[in-house]
């Protein structure tokens, strides 16, 4: 521009010319993430085509010739995935699981903070909070370790105990009677300490003086917290509770996986969408079945977020995601 | 004067609190929850001074009959496999974590510049990872086939370098604590991008920064889903979380199995790691966890807090 309009000053030119370098060296940073974003998170979603492929290798076997090769089947992936007995079994404990976490989740979490918050000694409230998120650093590989101590069939303490009480010893790791409640246990063991934290931080940011006037105007400890600390924590609860539904689908892998120690037997009460499709996968190779479960979860919970966000749009709009 | 303030408000804080028998109450669930939490843990440790004679005997026990430290005398004569697990889970762990915070500062210091022209399509660009993705199988495919991540260090790092929701912390404590003018006035002395963000932004983060470190080194140290699905091999890079998870798996099917496979195999099984072995390895993977767990708690409060609301 300043060739065709010498009137122009030249500052302006510097000016444009120091924009474009500040884009570029800023653009530079974040070239790193943005590449690792594009071969690890873009690339894979072309392979989203697999769930619609009959996938098979050819020559040369490399993964893009073999899904250029392969043939196209239309949904029969999903046709063959809805038929198999297993969908209806991860799928129901998919949801049932989550549906179980969330309301514990939420319910004994703003329990605990509350209890916490109105202990008289702050020191041992402290305590018990740093105990209680203790166990959300440790990895499930761990915590079956820890699960193994009680329930292992030679040595664990359970057996043990039935073994001189004269009771019939349960083999835990093949009797799916009781690991609806080892799951939820082991979840709730894992995770409560970290919601009870942020409901805790929640609480402790509520202006004192609330509670003052409150107990001034007559209310009792149990209307103080129907009416200063709940609304004050309603916010925080409504985000939590959707952003966990907007995550319905999802399983923690590790703690169907590994808690359970991949025993074959608890499959119908422990496989999730997520083990599904690693078992289908790794285990039987089956590439179509598997994509297309794989698929199906990310299209589901995709429309979850989405419709989780408009709803707390409409609620709160500055919490929303998007 | 001291004295006779905390007095005060801790009578202020008497005449306002809940009764004596309800907060006993409180003190009995919420004590039994955190034994729920931390006895397992302790357990494993009594287990891991037990004699393995005693656990034979009368099993797993609160209240050993023998103490022993031969599980880890044990450990400490046993060689390879084990130390060189353990070097690994500290060298992915520390190269892991000093790369990702590089990678997350560098991406999110952009992010949080509003004179940066190009920040929505980078927004947008990792924001949209965390709603879609590819599903396990495209992306297993993609990184061991077109990327190679396939039995080697880097197939236990690089898939987990980079996290949109530690973006998101990174910039949210970029924007509480980093004045815009600061960065206008550096520009004008002359300062270049990288030197600012460096030298004069860094110093400034670096609670953000701290946080970002601990949740990225927890998520390395405790890993072991990426080597179960890239390692099949190469056992000499597995970390100690895939050793220990690998033990179970193999002491497993060989007691199941023994009498089936005839003499031989029952006594490999016999002389396989015992129990207390593994118990002691279960030791040193979160002794770790626990020394630093008292100091990076409240780095980590911070950091998942504002990850949580704002995120």
């Amino acid at each position: 521009m300043s060739v065709i309009n010498p009137r122009v000053p030249r500052r302006f030119t510097s000016m444009s010319s120091s924009r474009r370098k500040k884009a570029l060296l800023l653009g530079s940073m974040a070239a790193p993430g943005a590449l690792w974003l594009l071969l690890l998170r873009y690339l894979p979603m072309f392979g989203i085509v697999l769930a619609f492929k009959d996938y098979r290798a050819y020559k040369p076997n490399t993964f893009w010739n073999n899904i250029i090769k392969s043939e196209w089947v239309g949904f029969d992936n999903f046709r063959f995935l809805f038929k198999s007995p297993d969908t209806g079994i991860m799928i129901r404990n998919t949801l049932l699981y989550n549906i179980v976490f969330i309301i514990l989740g939420l319910v004994v979490a703003v329990a605990f903070a509350i209890m916490l918050s109105e202990l008289t000694s702050r020191f041992v409230a402290k305590a018990y909070q740093t105990m209680m998120f203790f166990p959300y650093f440790l990895s499930w590989v761990v915590a079956s370790y820890f699960l193994l101590a009680f329930l292992d069939p030679t040595s664990g303490v359970i057996p043990h105990l039935q073994k001189l009480s004269g009771q019939e010893v349960i083999n835990w790791y093949h009797d799916t009677t009781y690991w609806p409640y080892i799951i939820v246990g082991a979840n709730m063991w894992k995770n409560i300490g970290y919601s009870t934290v942020l409901y805790l931080a929640a609480i402790t940011g509520i202006d004192r003086t609330l509670y003052e006037a409150a107990a001034v105007d007559g209310a009792t400890k149990w209307q103080q917290i129907r009416h200063v600390t709940l609304p004050n924590l309603r916010t925080m609860m409504t985000i939590l509770f959707i952003l966990s539904v907007g995550r319905i689908f999802n399983a923690d892998f590790g703690l169907f996986y590994n808690v359970p120690l991949n025993s074959g037997s608890l499959y119908s009460v422990t496989q999730v969408i997520d083990t599904y499709v690693y078992r289908a996968y790794m285990n039987s190779g089956n590439v179509g079945m598997s994509s297309a479960a794989g698929l199906l979860q990310n299209v589901v919970g995709f429309l979850c977020i989405i419709a989780a966000n408009g709803i707390v749009r409409k609620i709160d709009p500055d919490s929303s995601l998007f | 004067m001291l004295s006779a303030r905390t007095g005060s408000q801790r009578r202020s804080r008497r005449l306002n609190a809940v009764s004596l028998p309800v907060e006993t109450l409180f003190h009995v669930i919420l004590g039994l929850f955190t034994l729920f939490c931390i006895v397992p843990f302790l357990f494993v440790i009594i287990i891991s001074f037990t004699a393995e004679d005693a656990i034979r005997e009368f099993g797993y026990s609160f209240l050993p009959q023998i103490w022993s430290v031969e599980a880890y005398q044990y450990v400490f004569q046993l060689g390879d496999a084990l130390w060189r697990s353990y070097f690994n889970s500290f060298y992915i762990t520390i190269v892991g974590t000093v790369l990702s915070v590089l990678i997350t500062l560098l991406y999110a210091y952009p992010l949080f510049r509003k004179d940066f022209r190009q920040r929505q399509f980078f927004n947008i660009l990792s924001f949209f990872t965390m709603i879609f993705g590819g599903g396990l199988v495209p992306t297993y495919i993609i990184c061991k086939n077109v990327l190679g991540l396939s039995e080697n260090y880097a197939a236990l790092i690089v898939p987990m370098l980079f996290s949109p929701f530690n973006v998101i912390i990174m910039r949210t404590f970029l924007q509480t604590s980093v004045p815009t003018e600061l960065i206008e006035a550096a520009t004008i002395d002359g300062s270049g991008e990288y030197n600012t963000l460096f030298k004069i932004v860094m110093p400034i983060v670096k609670p953000g920064v701290a946080t970002i470190a601990l949740l990225n080194a927890l998520a390395y140290w405790n890993e072991w889903f990426l080597a179960l699905l890239y390692i099949r091999q190469n056992t000499d890079i597995i970390p100690l979380q895939y050793l220990l998870m690998k033990m179970q798996r193999n002491a497993d099917f060989l007691a199941k199995n023994s009498h089936l496979l005839g003499t031989e195999a029952a006594n490999v099984a016999v002389n396989l790691p015992s129990q207390t072995l593994k118990m002691a390895l279960v030791v040193f993977i979160v002794v770790p966890i626990a020394c630093a767990y008292p100091f990076f708690q409240r780095f980590v409060v911070a950091g998942l807090t504002i990850g949580s609301v704002k995120g």
